[in-house]
Protein backbone atom coordinates (compact mmCIF):
# COMPACT_ATOMS: atom_id res chain seq x y z
CA UNK A 1 0.00 0.00 0.00
CA UNK A 2 1.33 3.60 -1.17
CA UNK A 3 2.65 5.60 1.84
CA UNK A 4 -0.09 8.49 1.99
CA UNK A 5 1.04 12.28 2.92
CA UNK A 6 -1.33 13.53 5.06
CA UNK A 7 -3.43 15.84 2.78
CA UNK A 8 -6.29 18.26 3.52
CA UNK A 9 -9.14 15.63 2.20
CA UNK A 10 -8.35 13.27 5.02
CA UNK A 11 -11.03 13.95 7.36
CA UNK A 12 -10.19 15.06 11.29
CA UNK A 13 -11.71 15.04 14.16
CA UNK A 14 -15.79 14.35 14.37
CA UNK A 15 -15.44 13.41 10.52
CA UNK A 16 -12.98 10.65 11.54
CA UNK A 17 -14.89 9.07 14.53
CA UNK A 18 -18.37 8.64 12.20
CA UNK A 19 -16.05 7.48 9.61
CA UNK A 20 -14.60 4.27 12.02
CA UNK A 21 -18.17 4.00 13.38
CA UNK A 22 -19.44 3.28 10.06
CA UNK A 23 -16.90 1.00 9.06
CA UNK A 24 -17.56 -0.96 12.53
CA UNK A 25 -21.46 -1.27 11.83
CA UNK A 26 -20.35 -2.43 8.54
CA UNK A 27 -18.09 -4.99 9.71
CA UNK A 28 -20.66 -6.15 12.63
CA UNK A 29 -23.08 -6.31 9.73
CA UNK A 30 -20.83 -8.48 7.64
CA UNK A 31 -19.75 -10.85 10.76
CA UNK A 32 -23.19 -11.24 12.31
CA UNK A 33 -24.17 -14.44 10.20
CA UNK A 34 -20.90 -15.94 11.57
CA UNK A 35 -20.95 -14.95 15.17
CA UNK A 36 -24.30 -16.39 15.30
CA UNK A 37 -22.66 -19.74 13.80
CA UNK A 38 -20.32 -19.58 16.65
CA UNK A 39 -23.10 -18.92 19.48
CA UNK A 40 -24.91 -21.74 17.80
CA UNK A 41 -22.38 -24.41 18.08
CA UNK A 42 -21.87 -23.64 21.92
CA UNK A 43 -25.20 -23.77 23.16
CA UNK A 44 -27.82 -26.86 23.28
CA UNK A 45 -30.55 -28.19 20.83
CA UNK A 46 -32.73 -27.57 23.68
CA UNK A 47 -31.60 -23.48 23.41
CA UNK A 48 -31.98 -23.40 20.15
CA UNK A 49 -35.57 -25.00 19.35
CA UNK A 50 -37.42 -22.57 21.71
CA UNK A 51 -36.69 -19.46 19.78
CA UNK A 52 -35.06 -16.76 19.98
CA UNK A 53 -31.63 -18.22 20.45
CA UNK A 54 -29.18 -17.07 22.81
CA UNK A 55 -26.92 -14.08 21.46
CA UNK A 56 -24.03 -15.23 23.67
CA UNK A 57 -21.90 -18.41 23.94
CA UNK A 58 -22.85 -21.28 26.53
CA UNK A 59 -20.65 -23.51 27.71
CA UNK A 60 -21.41 -26.30 25.21
CA UNK A 61 -18.30 -25.43 22.55
CA UNK A 62 -16.33 -28.27 23.97
CA UNK A 63 -18.71 -31.42 23.88
CA UNK A 64 -20.49 -29.90 20.63
CA UNK A 65 -17.20 -29.56 18.95
CA UNK A 66 -16.19 -33.11 20.31
CA UNK A 67 -19.82 -34.65 18.79
CA UNK A 68 -19.16 -33.52 15.94
CA UNK A 69 -15.49 -34.29 15.19
CA UNK A 70 -15.40 -37.61 16.55
CA UNK A 71 -19.04 -39.11 15.77
CA UNK A 72 -20.88 -36.43 13.12
CA UNK A 73 -24.22 -37.24 12.04
CA UNK A 74 -23.61 -39.69 8.65
CA UNK A 75 -19.60 -39.75 9.57
CA UNK A 76 -17.27 -38.01 12.02
CA UNK A 77 -16.80 -34.52 10.83
CA UNK A 78 -12.90 -35.56 11.26
CA UNK A 79 -13.17 -37.47 8.63
CA UNK A 80 -14.98 -34.96 6.35
CA UNK A 81 -12.25 -32.39 6.93
CA UNK A 82 -9.56 -35.03 6.09
CA UNK A 83 -11.58 -35.71 2.53
CA UNK A 84 -10.93 -31.73 2.12
CA UNK A 85 -7.88 -31.34 3.05
CA UNK A 86 -6.38 -34.04 0.84
CA UNK A 87 -8.85 -32.65 -2.10
CA UNK A 88 -7.74 -28.85 -1.81
CA UNK A 89 -4.04 -29.48 -1.35
CA UNK A 90 -4.31 -32.30 -4.30
CA UNK A 91 -5.99 -29.91 -6.45
CA UNK A 92 -3.64 -26.77 -5.93
CA UNK A 93 0.20 -28.71 -6.33
CA UNK A 94 -2.02 -31.06 -9.10
CA UNK A 95 -2.74 -27.55 -10.89
CA UNK A 96 0.50 -25.92 -9.89
CA UNK A 97 2.77 -28.78 -11.46
CA UNK A 98 1.07 -29.37 -14.34
CA UNK A 99 0.87 -25.98 -15.65
CA UNK A 100 4.32 -24.83 -14.65
CA UNK A 101 5.52 -27.91 -16.88
CA UNK A 102 3.25 -26.68 -19.72
CA UNK A 103 3.97 -23.42 -19.34
CA UNK A 104 7.49 -23.81 -19.33
CA UNK A 105 7.20 -25.84 -22.73
CA UNK A 106 5.35 -23.14 -24.46
CA UNK A 107 7.71 -20.02 -23.67
CA UNK A 108 11.05 -21.66 -23.83
CA UNK A 109 10.51 -24.27 -26.65
CA UNK A 110 9.55 -24.54 -30.25
CA UNK A 111 8.28 -27.22 -31.49
CA UNK A 112 5.36 -28.56 -33.78
CA UNK A 113 1.75 -28.41 -33.22
CA UNK A 114 2.54 -25.44 -30.12
CA UNK A 115 0.28 -22.59 -30.96
CA UNK A 116 -2.65 -25.47 -31.51
CA UNK A 117 -2.02 -26.57 -27.91
CA UNK A 118 -1.75 -22.90 -26.60
CA UNK A 119 -5.50 -22.47 -28.22
CA UNK A 120 -6.89 -25.58 -26.78
CA UNK A 121 -6.23 -24.87 -23.15
CA UNK A 122 -7.40 -21.12 -23.86
CA UNK A 123 -10.50 -23.25 -24.29
CA UNK A 124 -10.75 -24.64 -21.61
CA UNK A 125 -10.57 -21.33 -19.76
CA UNK A 126 -13.94 -20.77 -21.01
CA UNK A 127 -15.68 -24.16 -18.99
CA UNK A 128 -16.95 -24.19 -15.53
CA UNK A 129 -16.95 -27.72 -14.56
CA UNK A 130 -20.68 -27.05 -13.53
CA UNK A 131 -21.46 -26.54 -17.08
CA UNK A 132 -20.08 -30.45 -18.18
CA UNK A 133 -21.32 -31.87 -15.10
CA UNK A 134 -23.39 -34.98 -16.68
CA UNK A 135 -20.59 -36.12 -19.56
CA UNK A 136 -17.75 -35.92 -16.94
CA UNK A 137 -19.50 -37.91 -14.12
CA UNK A 138 -19.82 -40.79 -16.89
CA UNK A 139 -16.23 -40.51 -17.85
CA UNK A 140 -15.42 -40.45 -14.06
CA UNK A 141 -17.47 -43.34 -13.12
CA UNK A 142 -16.24 -45.71 -16.43
CA UNK A 143 -12.71 -45.11 -14.89
CA UNK A 144 -14.18 -46.36 -11.57
CA UNK A 145 -13.58 -43.24 -9.74
CA UNK A 146 -16.50 -42.66 -8.18
CA UNK A 147 -15.90 -42.28 -4.07
CA UNK A 148 -11.94 -41.99 -4.66
CA UNK A 149 -9.37 -38.59 -4.13
CA UNK A 150 -8.55 -39.48 -7.48
CA UNK A 151 -12.09 -38.69 -8.64
CA UNK A 152 -12.64 -35.61 -6.76
CA UNK A 153 -9.16 -34.20 -7.50
CA UNK A 154 -8.54 -34.83 -11.65
CA UNK A 155 -11.30 -33.31 -13.25
CA UNK A 156 -10.87 -30.08 -11.65
CA UNK A 157 -7.05 -29.46 -12.22
CA UNK A 158 -8.00 -29.53 -16.03
CA UNK A 159 -8.21 -26.00 -16.88
CA UNK A 160 -5.89 -23.30 -18.00
CA UNK A 161 -5.66 -20.44 -15.51
CA UNK A 162 -2.58 -21.10 -13.83
CA UNK A 163 -0.67 -22.16 -17.00
CA UNK A 164 -1.39 -18.74 -18.35
CA UNK A 165 -0.25 -17.24 -15.07
CA UNK A 166 3.07 -18.88 -15.27
CA UNK A 167 3.38 -17.91 -19.45
CA UNK A 168 2.48 -14.27 -18.12
CA UNK A 169 5.24 -14.58 -15.40
CA UNK A 170 7.91 -16.85 -17.45
CA UNK A 171 7.40 -14.10 -20.17
CA UNK A 172 9.09 -11.23 -17.77
CA UNK A 173 11.92 -13.53 -16.86
CA UNK A 174 15.33 -11.95 -18.69
CA UNK A 175 16.33 -13.80 -21.83
CA UNK A 176 19.95 -13.22 -20.59
CA UNK A 177 19.08 -15.92 -17.80
CA UNK A 178 18.43 -18.45 -20.60
CA UNK A 179 20.92 -17.33 -23.00
CA UNK A 180 23.54 -17.56 -20.10
CA UNK A 181 22.32 -21.04 -18.61
CA UNK A 182 22.38 -22.55 -22.38
CA UNK A 183 26.26 -21.35 -22.99
CA UNK A 184 26.96 -22.72 -19.85
CA UNK A 185 25.63 -25.96 -21.59
CA UNK A 186 23.36 -26.32 -19.11
CA UNK A 187 20.34 -28.59 -20.27
CA UNK A 188 16.50 -26.99 -20.27
CA UNK A 189 15.24 -29.16 -17.08
CA UNK A 190 18.33 -27.79 -15.10
CA UNK A 191 17.89 -24.32 -15.78
CA UNK A 192 14.27 -24.87 -15.19
CA UNK A 193 15.01 -26.31 -11.71
CA UNK A 194 17.75 -24.46 -11.04
CA UNK A 195 15.83 -20.71 -12.00
CA UNK A 196 12.70 -20.98 -13.23
CA UNK A 197 10.94 -22.51 -10.32
CA UNK A 198 13.16 -20.19 -7.71
CA UNK A 199 12.17 -17.34 -9.11
CA UNK A 200 8.35 -18.31 -9.28
CA UNK A 201 8.37 -19.06 -5.73
CA UNK A 202 5.89 -16.08 -4.66
CA UNK A 203 3.83 -16.71 -8.06
CA UNK A 204 3.65 -20.18 -6.97
CA UNK A 205 2.62 -19.16 -3.44
CA UNK A 206 -0.16 -17.22 -4.82
CA UNK A 207 -1.27 -19.29 -6.50
CA UNK A 208 -1.39 -22.10 -4.08
CA UNK A 209 -3.96 -19.92 -1.91
CA UNK A 210 -6.02 -18.92 -4.69
CA UNK A 211 -6.71 -22.86 -5.86
CA UNK A 212 -6.46 -24.27 -2.37
CA UNK A 213 -9.84 -22.06 -1.37
CA UNK A 214 -10.75 -22.93 -5.02
CA UNK A 215 -10.95 -26.67 -3.53
CA UNK A 216 -11.94 -26.48 -0.48
CA UNK A 217 -14.96 -24.45 -1.14
CA UNK A 218 -16.11 -27.35 -3.98
CA UNK A 219 -19.80 -27.96 -3.82
CA UNK A 220 -21.27 -30.02 -6.59
CA UNK A 221 -18.77 -32.10 -7.72
CA UNK A 222 -18.55 -33.70 -4.38
CA UNK A 223 -21.93 -34.42 -4.17
CA UNK A 224 -22.48 -36.44 -7.39
CA UNK A 225 -19.81 -38.39 -7.10
CA UNK A 226 -19.06 -39.51 -3.13
CA UNK A 227 -22.48 -41.30 -2.81
CA UNK A 228 -19.78 -42.99 0.67
CA UNK A 229 -20.51 -40.86 3.03
CA UNK A 230 -16.71 -41.68 4.04
CA UNK A 231 -15.64 -39.77 1.19
CA UNK A 232 -17.79 -37.31 1.78
CA UNK A 233 -15.80 -33.37 1.94
CA UNK A 234 -16.93 -30.61 4.99
CA UNK A 235 -18.39 -27.84 2.71
CA UNK A 236 -20.77 -31.03 0.86
CA UNK A 237 -21.35 -33.19 3.84
CA UNK A 238 -23.17 -30.31 5.97
CA UNK A 239 -26.54 -30.68 3.70
CA UNK A 240 -26.28 -34.10 4.49
CA UNK A 241 -26.56 -33.73 8.26
CA UNK A 242 -30.20 -32.54 7.55
CA UNK A 243 -32.79 -34.89 8.14
CA UNK A 244 -35.22 -35.49 5.16
CA UNK A 245 -38.40 -35.61 7.00
CA UNK A 246 -40.24 -32.66 9.10
CA UNK A 247 -37.47 -33.38 12.59
CA UNK A 248 -35.64 -31.08 13.73
CA UNK A 249 -31.99 -30.15 12.31
CA UNK A 250 -29.11 -30.45 15.02
CA UNK A 251 -28.43 -26.91 14.80
CA UNK A 252 -25.53 -27.10 17.61
CA UNK A 253 -23.74 -30.13 15.61
CA UNK A 254 -24.27 -28.62 12.07
CA UNK A 255 -23.14 -25.29 13.72
CA UNK A 256 -20.14 -26.64 14.58
CA UNK A 257 -19.51 -28.20 11.41
CA UNK A 258 -19.77 -24.86 9.84
CA UNK A 259 -17.06 -23.30 11.82
CA UNK A 260 -14.84 -26.01 11.39
CA UNK A 261 -15.52 -26.14 7.24
CA UNK A 262 -14.51 -22.30 7.11
CA UNK A 263 -11.78 -22.53 10.02
CA UNK A 264 -8.69 -23.79 7.46
CA UNK A 265 -9.51 -21.49 4.33
CA UNK A 266 -9.77 -18.44 6.78
CA UNK A 267 -6.54 -19.48 8.15
CA UNK A 268 -5.14 -19.00 4.28
CA UNK A 269 -6.70 -16.50 3.70
CA UNK A 270 -6.02 -14.19 6.47
CA UNK A 271 -2.65 -15.41 7.38
CA UNK A 272 -1.20 -15.14 4.14
CA UNK A 273 -3.45 -12.05 2.88
CA UNK A 274 -0.71 -10.35 1.04
CA UNK A 275 0.17 -13.38 -1.15
CA UNK A 276 -4.32 -14.12 -1.36
CA UNK A 277 -4.70 -10.27 -2.87
CA UNK A 278 -1.73 -10.62 -5.01
CA UNK A 279 -2.97 -14.14 -6.65
CA UNK A 280 -6.79 -12.66 -6.25
CA UNK A 281 -5.48 -9.45 -8.63
CA UNK A 282 -3.19 -11.72 -10.74
CA UNK A 283 -5.31 -14.89 -11.39
CA UNK A 284 -8.35 -12.69 -12.34
CA UNK A 285 -5.78 -9.84 -14.91
CA UNK B 1 5.20 -11.51 -27.18
CA UNK B 2 8.40 -13.99 -27.78
CA UNK B 3 11.34 -15.45 -25.93
CA UNK B 4 14.48 -14.87 -28.02
CA UNK B 5 16.38 -17.77 -26.40
CA UNK B 6 14.79 -21.58 -27.40
CA UNK B 7 15.97 -24.88 -26.54
CA UNK B 8 16.10 -27.15 -29.34
CA UNK B 9 14.21 -30.12 -29.28
CA UNK B 10 10.61 -31.57 -29.53
CA UNK B 11 10.83 -34.84 -26.93
CA UNK B 12 11.54 -32.90 -23.87
CA UNK B 13 8.40 -30.14 -24.72
CA UNK B 14 6.20 -33.10 -25.26
CA UNK B 15 6.57 -34.98 -22.34
CA UNK B 16 6.31 -31.67 -20.19
CA UNK B 17 2.30 -30.80 -21.56
CA UNK B 18 1.79 -34.34 -21.98
CA UNK B 19 0.18 -34.33 -18.09
CA UNK B 20 -2.01 -31.52 -19.17
CA UNK B 21 -3.10 -32.61 -22.73
CA UNK B 22 -4.03 -36.10 -21.26
CA UNK B 23 -6.15 -34.77 -18.49
CA UNK B 24 -7.63 -31.97 -20.48
CA UNK B 25 -8.15 -34.36 -22.93
CA UNK B 26 -10.00 -36.72 -20.84
CA UNK B 27 -11.92 -34.72 -18.33
CA UNK B 28 -12.36 -31.49 -20.48
CA UNK B 29 -12.66 -31.67 -24.42
CA UNK B 30 -14.61 -35.72 -24.38
CA UNK B 31 -17.03 -34.54 -21.70
CA UNK B 32 -17.45 -31.10 -23.50
CA UNK B 33 -17.49 -32.79 -26.60
CA UNK B 34 -20.26 -35.79 -25.27
CA UNK B 35 -22.13 -32.62 -24.11
CA UNK B 36 -22.42 -31.15 -27.42
CA UNK B 37 -23.06 -34.88 -29.15
CA UNK B 38 -25.52 -35.79 -26.45
CA UNK B 39 -27.53 -32.92 -27.35
CA UNK B 40 -28.60 -34.16 -30.27
CA UNK B 41 -30.19 -37.15 -29.39
CA UNK B 42 -33.00 -38.31 -27.40
CA UNK B 43 -33.02 -41.44 -25.11
CA UNK B 44 -35.89 -43.94 -25.93
CA UNK B 45 -38.30 -44.51 -22.82
CA UNK B 46 -36.71 -47.46 -21.65
CA UNK B 47 -33.30 -46.30 -22.01
CA UNK B 48 -31.92 -48.66 -24.20
CA UNK B 49 -31.23 -46.46 -27.07
CA UNK B 50 -30.66 -42.71 -28.25
CA UNK B 51 -32.96 -41.61 -31.04
CA UNK B 52 -30.92 -38.79 -33.19
CA UNK B 53 -32.97 -35.60 -32.66
CA UNK B 54 -31.01 -32.95 -34.58
CA UNK B 55 -31.91 -29.49 -32.96
CA UNK B 56 -35.33 -31.05 -31.50
CA UNK B 57 -34.16 -30.52 -28.01
CA UNK B 58 -33.06 -27.02 -28.18
CA UNK B 59 -36.15 -25.90 -30.04
CA UNK B 60 -38.47 -28.13 -27.37
CA UNK B 61 -36.28 -25.88 -24.82
CA UNK B 62 -36.60 -22.55 -25.89
CA UNK B 63 -40.36 -23.09 -25.99
CA UNK B 64 -40.77 -24.70 -22.50
CA UNK B 65 -41.91 -22.19 -20.20
CA UNK B 66 -40.07 -23.53 -17.15
CA UNK B 67 -36.52 -23.18 -19.07
CA UNK B 68 -37.84 -19.52 -20.38
CA UNK B 69 -38.68 -18.81 -16.78
CA UNK B 70 -35.26 -20.32 -15.36
CA UNK B 71 -34.11 -17.82 -18.03
CA UNK B 72 -35.34 -14.93 -16.35
CA UNK B 73 -34.93 -16.34 -12.89
CA UNK B 74 -31.09 -16.44 -13.55
CA UNK B 75 -31.48 -12.56 -14.93
CA UNK B 76 -32.89 -11.35 -11.82
CA UNK B 77 -30.60 -13.57 -9.72
CA UNK B 78 -27.67 -12.41 -11.66
CA UNK B 79 -28.79 -8.79 -11.48
CA UNK B 80 -29.95 -8.66 -7.62
CA UNK B 81 -26.40 -10.71 -7.17
CA UNK B 82 -24.28 -8.29 -8.66
CA UNK B 83 -26.00 -5.37 -7.24
CA UNK B 84 -25.86 -6.17 -3.85
CA UNK B 85 -22.41 -6.92 -3.82
CA UNK B 86 -21.21 -4.26 -5.53
CA UNK B 87 -22.72 -1.58 -3.67
CA UNK B 88 -22.37 -1.94 0.09
CA UNK B 89 -18.53 -3.28 -0.86
CA UNK B 90 -17.88 0.13 -2.84
CA UNK B 91 -19.86 2.10 0.19
CA UNK B 92 -17.20 0.21 2.44
CA UNK B 93 -14.04 0.95 0.27
CA UNK B 94 -14.92 4.70 0.08
CA UNK B 95 -14.64 4.75 4.26
CA UNK B 96 -11.93 2.62 4.70
CA UNK B 97 -9.87 4.86 1.86
CA UNK B 98 -10.56 8.14 4.20
CA UNK B 99 -8.84 6.05 6.83
CA UNK B 100 -5.19 6.37 7.48
CA UNK B 101 -4.61 4.22 10.11
CA UNK B 102 -6.50 0.73 11.00
CA UNK B 103 -7.91 0.25 7.36
CA UNK B 104 -5.80 -3.04 7.37
CA UNK B 105 -6.99 -4.16 10.48
CA UNK B 106 -10.83 -3.61 8.60
CA UNK B 107 -9.40 -4.95 5.52
CA UNK B 108 -8.14 -8.53 7.22
CA UNK B 109 -11.46 -8.60 8.81
CA UNK B 110 -13.77 -8.07 5.93
CA UNK B 111 -12.06 -10.64 3.80
CA UNK B 112 -13.33 -13.53 6.51
CA UNK B 113 -16.63 -13.71 4.58
CA UNK B 114 -14.30 -14.84 1.20
CA UNK B 115 -12.70 -17.63 2.47
CA UNK B 116 -16.29 -19.37 3.31
CA UNK B 117 -17.94 -21.58 0.88
CA UNK B 118 -21.15 -20.45 -1.19
CA UNK B 119 -22.76 -23.81 0.61
CA UNK B 120 -21.80 -23.05 3.94
CA UNK B 121 -23.09 -19.32 3.27
CA UNK B 122 -26.04 -21.07 2.62
CA UNK B 123 -26.17 -23.01 5.74
CA UNK B 124 -25.22 -20.14 7.67
CA UNK B 125 -28.48 -17.82 6.23
CA UNK B 126 -30.79 -20.61 6.73
CA UNK B 127 -30.38 -20.91 10.23
CA UNK B 128 -31.07 -16.68 10.78
CA UNK B 129 -33.95 -17.20 8.59
CA UNK B 130 -35.35 -21.18 9.23
CA UNK B 131 -38.96 -20.83 9.78
CA UNK B 132 -39.14 -22.87 12.89
CA UNK B 133 -35.48 -21.77 15.24
CA UNK B 134 -34.33 -18.50 12.64
CA UNK B 135 -33.45 -15.99 14.95
CA UNK B 136 -34.23 -12.97 12.10
CA UNK B 137 -37.61 -14.91 11.31
CA UNK B 138 -38.49 -15.16 15.01
CA UNK B 139 -38.05 -11.32 15.24
CA UNK B 140 -39.67 -10.49 12.16
CA UNK B 141 -42.49 -12.57 13.55
CA UNK B 142 -42.66 -10.48 16.60
CA UNK B 143 -43.50 -7.28 14.15
CA UNK B 144 -46.11 -9.19 12.84
CA UNK B 145 -44.22 -10.09 9.86
CA UNK B 146 -44.90 -13.69 8.22
CA UNK B 147 -41.48 -14.91 7.16
CA UNK B 148 -41.76 -18.11 5.13
CA UNK B 149 -38.83 -18.67 2.75
CA UNK B 150 -40.14 -22.03 2.20
CA UNK B 151 -43.80 -21.33 0.62
CA UNK B 152 -42.89 -17.65 -0.36
CA UNK B 153 -41.25 -17.37 -3.44
CA UNK B 154 -40.31 -14.13 -3.55
CA UNK B 155 -38.86 -14.45 -0.16
CA UNK B 156 -37.14 -17.48 -1.05
CA UNK B 157 -35.13 -15.49 -4.20
CA UNK B 158 -34.46 -12.15 -1.62
CA UNK B 159 -32.53 -14.86 0.72
CA UNK B 160 -30.55 -16.49 -1.66
CA UNK B 161 -29.88 -13.06 -3.24
CA UNK B 162 -27.91 -12.33 0.01
CA UNK B 163 -26.61 -15.67 0.72
CA UNK B 164 -24.71 -14.90 -2.08
CA UNK B 165 -23.59 -11.48 -2.04
CA UNK B 166 -22.69 -11.85 1.23
CA UNK B 167 -19.34 -13.40 1.00
CA UNK B 168 -18.55 -11.47 -2.52
CA UNK B 169 -18.79 -7.93 -0.97
CA UNK B 170 -15.42 -9.00 0.68
CA UNK B 171 -14.26 -9.90 -2.83
CA UNK B 172 -15.41 -6.68 -4.34
CA UNK B 173 -14.26 -4.53 -1.29
CA UNK B 174 -10.86 -5.79 -2.04
CA UNK B 175 -10.80 -4.67 -5.60
CA UNK B 176 -12.22 -1.43 -5.00
CA UNK B 177 -9.99 -0.81 -1.96
CA UNK B 178 -7.02 -1.21 -4.23
CA UNK B 179 -8.29 0.69 -7.01
CA UNK B 180 -9.94 3.59 -4.54
CA UNK B 181 -5.59 3.75 -3.18
CA UNK B 182 -4.56 4.26 -6.46
CA UNK B 183 -6.48 7.47 -7.32
CA UNK B 184 -3.68 9.92 -7.36
CA UNK B 185 -4.30 12.11 -4.15
CA UNK B 186 -2.75 15.22 -6.05
CA UNK B 187 -5.77 14.83 -8.43
CA UNK B 188 -8.70 14.98 -5.34
CA UNK B 189 -6.67 17.75 -3.82
CA UNK B 190 -6.76 20.43 -6.71
CA UNK B 191 -10.30 19.18 -6.69
CA UNK B 192 -10.78 20.19 -2.53
CA UNK B 193 -8.58 23.50 -3.37
CA UNK B 194 -11.55 24.31 -6.28
CA UNK B 195 -14.01 24.07 -3.55
CA UNK B 196 -15.81 20.76 -4.40
CA UNK B 197 -17.04 18.73 -1.38
CA UNK B 198 -16.17 14.71 -0.66
CA UNK B 199 -19.74 13.91 -2.38
CA UNK B 200 -18.99 15.89 -5.42
CA UNK B 201 -15.52 14.82 -5.73
CA UNK B 202 -16.54 11.13 -5.39
CA UNK B 203 -19.26 11.77 -8.43
CA UNK B 204 -16.69 13.52 -10.97
CA UNK B 205 -13.37 12.37 -10.63
CA UNK B 206 -13.46 9.19 -8.12
CA UNK B 207 -15.92 7.54 -9.41
CA UNK B 208 -15.18 7.53 -13.43
CA UNK B 209 -11.51 6.35 -12.37
CA UNK B 210 -12.93 3.33 -10.83
CA UNK B 211 -15.33 2.87 -13.95
CA UNK B 212 -12.47 0.16 -15.46
CA UNK B 213 -12.60 -2.07 -11.90
CA UNK B 214 -16.32 -1.24 -11.86
CA UNK B 215 -16.64 -2.88 -15.32
CA UNK B 216 -14.55 -6.00 -14.76
CA UNK B 217 -16.73 -6.73 -11.08
CA UNK B 218 -19.58 -6.21 -13.45
CA UNK B 219 -18.55 -9.21 -15.63
CA UNK B 220 -16.91 -10.90 -12.54
CA UNK B 221 -20.00 -11.48 -10.72
CA UNK B 222 -22.37 -12.16 -13.34
CA UNK B 223 -20.28 -14.81 -14.05
CA UNK B 224 -20.11 -15.56 -10.61
CA UNK B 225 -23.57 -15.86 -9.38
CA UNK B 226 -24.20 -17.89 -12.73
CA UNK B 227 -22.02 -20.96 -12.33
CA UNK B 228 -20.67 -20.24 -8.21
CA UNK B 229 -23.85 -19.59 -6.64
CA UNK B 230 -25.05 -23.99 -6.87
CA UNK B 231 -24.21 -24.82 -3.74
CA UNK B 232 -26.05 -21.97 -1.81
CA UNK B 233 -29.36 -22.90 -4.21
CA UNK B 234 -29.21 -26.28 -3.41
CA UNK B 235 -28.64 -25.49 0.76
CA UNK B 236 -31.14 -23.19 0.92
CA UNK B 237 -33.83 -23.76 -1.21
CA UNK B 238 -33.30 -26.50 -3.61
CA UNK B 239 -34.96 -24.77 -6.64
CA UNK B 240 -38.29 -23.67 -4.84
CA UNK B 241 -40.89 -23.23 -4.32
CA UNK B 242 -42.22 -23.94 -7.59
CA UNK B 243 -38.81 -23.81 -9.36
CA UNK B 244 -38.75 -19.99 -8.36
CA UNK B 245 -35.28 -20.40 -7.65
CA UNK B 246 -34.33 -22.35 -10.45
CA UNK B 247 -31.29 -20.53 -12.34
CA UNK B 248 -29.52 -22.75 -15.50
CA UNK B 249 -26.89 -24.10 -13.36
CA UNK B 250 -29.48 -25.38 -10.81
CA UNK B 251 -31.59 -26.56 -13.66
CA UNK B 252 -28.81 -28.74 -15.61
CA UNK B 253 -28.57 -30.63 -12.22
CA UNK B 254 -31.71 -31.59 -11.47
CA UNK B 255 -32.60 -32.46 -15.06
CA UNK B 256 -29.83 -34.60 -15.56
CA UNK B 257 -29.12 -35.88 -12.34
CA UNK B 258 -32.75 -35.77 -10.38
CA UNK B 259 -34.97 -36.78 -13.46
CA UNK B 260 -32.60 -38.28 -15.75
CA UNK B 261 -33.30 -36.10 -19.00
CA UNK B 262 -29.72 -36.80 -20.65
CA UNK B 263 -30.83 -35.10 -23.78
CA UNK B 264 -32.32 -31.84 -22.36
CA UNK B 265 -29.62 -31.50 -19.69
CA UNK B 266 -26.80 -31.83 -22.45
CA UNK B 267 -28.47 -29.26 -24.86
CA UNK B 268 -29.05 -26.98 -21.50
CA UNK B 269 -25.01 -27.26 -21.24
CA UNK B 270 -24.25 -25.99 -24.29
CA UNK B 271 -26.48 -23.17 -23.84
CA UNK B 272 -25.02 -22.75 -20.90
CA UNK B 273 -21.69 -23.03 -23.06
CA UNK B 274 -22.54 -20.25 -25.27
CA UNK B 275 -23.33 -17.94 -22.63
CA UNK B 276 -20.03 -18.54 -20.92
CA UNK B 277 -18.40 -18.26 -24.20
CA UNK B 278 -19.80 -14.69 -24.72
CA UNK B 279 -19.46 -13.46 -21.06
CA UNK B 280 -15.41 -14.20 -21.96
CA UNK B 281 -15.39 -12.58 -24.94
CA UNK B 282 -16.84 -9.45 -23.04
CA UNK B 283 -14.25 -10.33 -20.30
CA UNK B 284 -11.13 -10.14 -22.78
CA UNK B 285 -12.18 -7.60 -24.95
CA UNK B 286 -12.32 -5.14 -21.32
CA UNK B 287 -8.98 -6.67 -20.44
CA UNK B 288 -7.60 -5.50 -24.11
CA UNK B 289 -8.66 -2.25 -23.03
CA UNK B 290 -7.57 -1.50 -19.70
CA UNK B 291 -4.02 -2.71 -20.88
CA UNK B 292 -3.97 0.16 -23.07
CA UNK B 293 -6.16 2.51 -20.63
Amino acid sequence: MARQVHGMVEKRGSGLWLTHVFMILGVLVIFFPIWLAFVASTVTQADIIRPPMPVWPGDQLWTNYKNALFSGINVPVGTMLFNSLVMAIGIAVGKIIISLLSAFAIVYFKFPGRNLFFWLIFLTLMLPVEVRIVPTYEVVAGFGMLNSYSGLIFPLIASATATFLFRQFFLTIPDELAEAARVDGARPMRFFWDIVVPMSRTNIAALFVILFIYGWNQYLWPLLITTDPEMNTIVMGIKQMFPSGDDFAHWPTIMATSILAMIPPVIVVVGMQRLFIRGLVDSEK
Amino acid sequence: MEKRVKFKGWLLPALLIAPQVVISAVFFFYPAGQAIWQSLFIPDPFGLSMQWVGLGNFEFLLSDPFYRASFVTTAVFSILVTLCSMIPALFLAVIADRLIKGSGVYRTLLIWPYAVAPAVAGVLWLFMFNTRVGVVSWYLGQLGYDWNHVLNGGEAMGLVVVASAWGRISYNFLFFFAALQAVPKSVIEAAAIDGAHFWRRFWTIVLPLLSPTTFFLLVVNIVYSFFETFGVIHTITAGGPQQTTTILVYKVYSDGFVSQDLGSSSAQSVILLIVVGLLTVLQFKFIEKRVHY
